[in-house]
């Protein structure tokens, strides 16, 4: 394990290769799932917003917030359901707006009747609580936004983070402003004053349970638990399952790559490792030697890319919406190593067949 | 008891008609402070001969003993260990660690037996000391004389303090001058200890500093 490191401190040049390759792995995996994530957020945080367990839609929506249709008296029969503790109902419009002396913006005017993690009590008629994101397009505290065609005056009275919906910064408005706002936006799809999009529903009981008695009584239903609204929403889930191959392809490459220069390695020294077994090392202290130049690769190209990938990501554009978190830090930090260790890994077949008895002999 | 004592051994390759018989009811007992040369043409046996004494092979038949070592009835992990703690080998050529110092290089050895440290190193200082390389000790491979090389070669078979020392054609590499030397260094430093060794060569020339030459001829030992 030793001559491992010292090979690795005193002969960085041998291995500048390779980490330069992972380097470079490591900051396309980051940035991949940067985009991933950033994307994600972005479709979705309307979604993770919420502290209700369940979603239920019409059952001819095919689970479409925007084609969906709640009347009171399903609500009412959703209420009843044993393991419900609350219902509210919610719906969005996707629309554009303009800021009274400033531009135009693309909105998601959200109607809600009960808070959530991210957003306060329903503000009074005529006001909003818009996304953080909306600040970047010009939207200021206190400003009030013309919505849609018969420019529906909404004033902002306050942020909210991570509160998108498909792509749009949203508003948070109170079901009586929202139900105006989607007469501007579709006239044909004007709802009564009680009637939603989604019914949002608070559980005592297992979510998966109690969904599965809102289907089986009330009619016309089709409640998702909020996980599964999340992959429902429109390309959520095709656009996770495109990433996922190709990080998953570009992790497979990295040990590709560990693995091709460890077999080149050890090939390269097989009179090196043949004296090193005859003066009586065991395969298990020449194999703990190469884990450990394979580890500290990896750990110095997870670094380096990491600390790049950061600074890529300060400048890339705002539309690019590239988010670094943590987590995914860790996944393509454990990934990489993960990988790097069973590339390593290929080569130790060779080195339990080196002889030993090759070191004498001039061989 | 002799530090080596082989009875009847032999060492075959492949088998039936392709058979090759490398060493052929091989017999040799080496005392415990004896200095022997094996001395044969090419592909006469004598590399078999060594590494089977060196628990690198393990013979077709007959008994391999090195001290109380009966190594022909070892498996590799004995055989491993045998190698790092009981025997010392010095390869043609030296053939050091390129990334490691003198010192290190004579330390390898206690790292692989996972001696106490400070112990190894200072016996690897006083081993550099004995062989004239005390000024060479922080230098790498590239940087030493070939002269130089073997010495560090010979300092890293002492290491462990073998019972037997083998060398395999210890003055390939060297000019007459420098083999001589070379040969008058391993005589001193196994004299010196009262170990034995095992030299093989194809040399003749260097036989006289051996205390008696052993030769070998298609795998059979002639006294």
């Amino acid at each position: 394990m030793r001559l491992g490191w010292k090979e690795l401190v005193r002969r960085p040049g041998r291995f500048i290769a390779t980490g330069g390759a992972l380097t470079l792995i490591v900051i396309l995996l980051l940035l991949l799932g940067g985009l991933l994530d950033g994307l994600f957020n972005a479709s979705t945080g309307a979604y993770r917003a919420q502290t209700a367990e369940l979603i239920v839609y019409s059952a001819d929506s095919r689970d479409s917030l925007l084609r969906s249709r709640i009347d009171p008296a399903t609500e009412d029969a959703i209420r009843a359901i044993p393991g419900v503790r609350r219902v509210s109902g919610t719906g969005a419009v996707l629309i554009a707006g303009r800021v009274l002396g400033g531009g135009t913006v693309d909105l998601a005017v959200v109607g809600y009747e009960a808070p959530n993690r991210q957003v306060p009590p329903p503000p009074e008629p005529g006001r909003a609580y818009a996304d953080a994101t909306l600040e970047a397009e010009g939207v200021a505290l206190g400003d009030t936004i013309a919505i849609g065609p018969s420019e529906v005056p909404v004033e902002v009275v306050g942020w909210v983070e991570d509160t998108r919906y498909l792509a749009q910064g949203t508003l948070w408005v109170e079901p009586g402003t929202w139900h105006e706002v989607l007469v501007t936006a579709r006239p044909d799809a004007a709802l009564d004053e009680d009637t939603f999009q989604a019914a949002l529903v608070e559980t005592t009981d297992d979510a998966e349970a109690v969904a599965g008695r809102i289907r089986g009584q009330v009619p016309g239903t089709s409640p998702l638990t909020i996980d599964e609204a999340v992959f429902a929403l429109p390309g959520v889930q095709a656009q996770n399952d495109t990433f996922a191959q190709i990080i998953g392809v570009t992790f497979a490459i990295a040990g590709l790559v560990v693995a091709l220069f460890f077999a080149l390695v050890v090939l390269e020294r097989l009179g090196l490792l043949g004296m090193l077994k005859a003066v009586g090392a065991s395969t298990r202290q020449l194999a703990a030697g190469l884990i450990t130049q394979a580890v500290l690769v990896a750990l110095g190209a997870f670094v380096v890319g990491g600390a790049i990938s950061l600074a890529l990501a300060a400048v890339v554009p705002a539309e690019v919406p590239v988010e670094l978190e943590v987590r995914r830090a860790a996944i393509t930090g454990v990934g990489v190593l993960v990988t790097s260790l069973i590339g390593s890994a290929v080569s130790f077949r060779r080195i339990v067949r080196i002889d030993p008895a090759s070191a004498v002999g001039g061989s | 008891m002799p530090a080596l004592e082989m009875n009847d051994v032999r060492k075959v390759y492949g088998s039936g008609e392709q058979a090759v018989v490398a060493l052929d009811h091989a017999t040799l007992r080496v005392a415990d402070d004896e200095m022997v040369a094996l001395v044969g043409p090419s592909g006469s046996g004598k590399t078999t001969l060594l590494s089977i004494v060196g628990g690198l092979l393990q013979p077709t038949a007959g008994t391999v003993r090195v001290g109380p070592h009966e190594i022909d009835e070892y498996g590799p992990k004995e055989l491993t260990r045998f190698r790092r703690e009981f025997v010392g080998f010095v390869f043609q050529g030296a053939n050091l660690v390129p990334f490691l110092s003198a010192r290190e290089n004579l330390l390898i050895v206690s790292e692989l037996a996972g001696g106490d440290r400070r112990h190894a190193r200072r016996r690897a200082d006083q081993l550099l000391e004995e062989l004239g390389l005390s000024h060479r000790a922080d230098n790498t491979p590239a940087t030493l004389s070939g002269g130089e090389k073997q010495r560090v070669a010979i300092g890293r078979a002492l290491m462990n303090e073998p019972e037997l020392v083998l060398f395999d054609e210890p003055t390939s590499a060297l000019d007459t001058k420098l083999g001589e030397q070379v040969m008058e260094l391993i005589r001193r430093e196994v004299k010196g200890r009262g170990t034995a060794a095992v030299v093989v060569t194809h040399d003749t020339r260097m036989t006289h500093f051996a205390d008696r030459a052993v030769e070998i001829t298609d795998g059979r030992l002639v006294a």
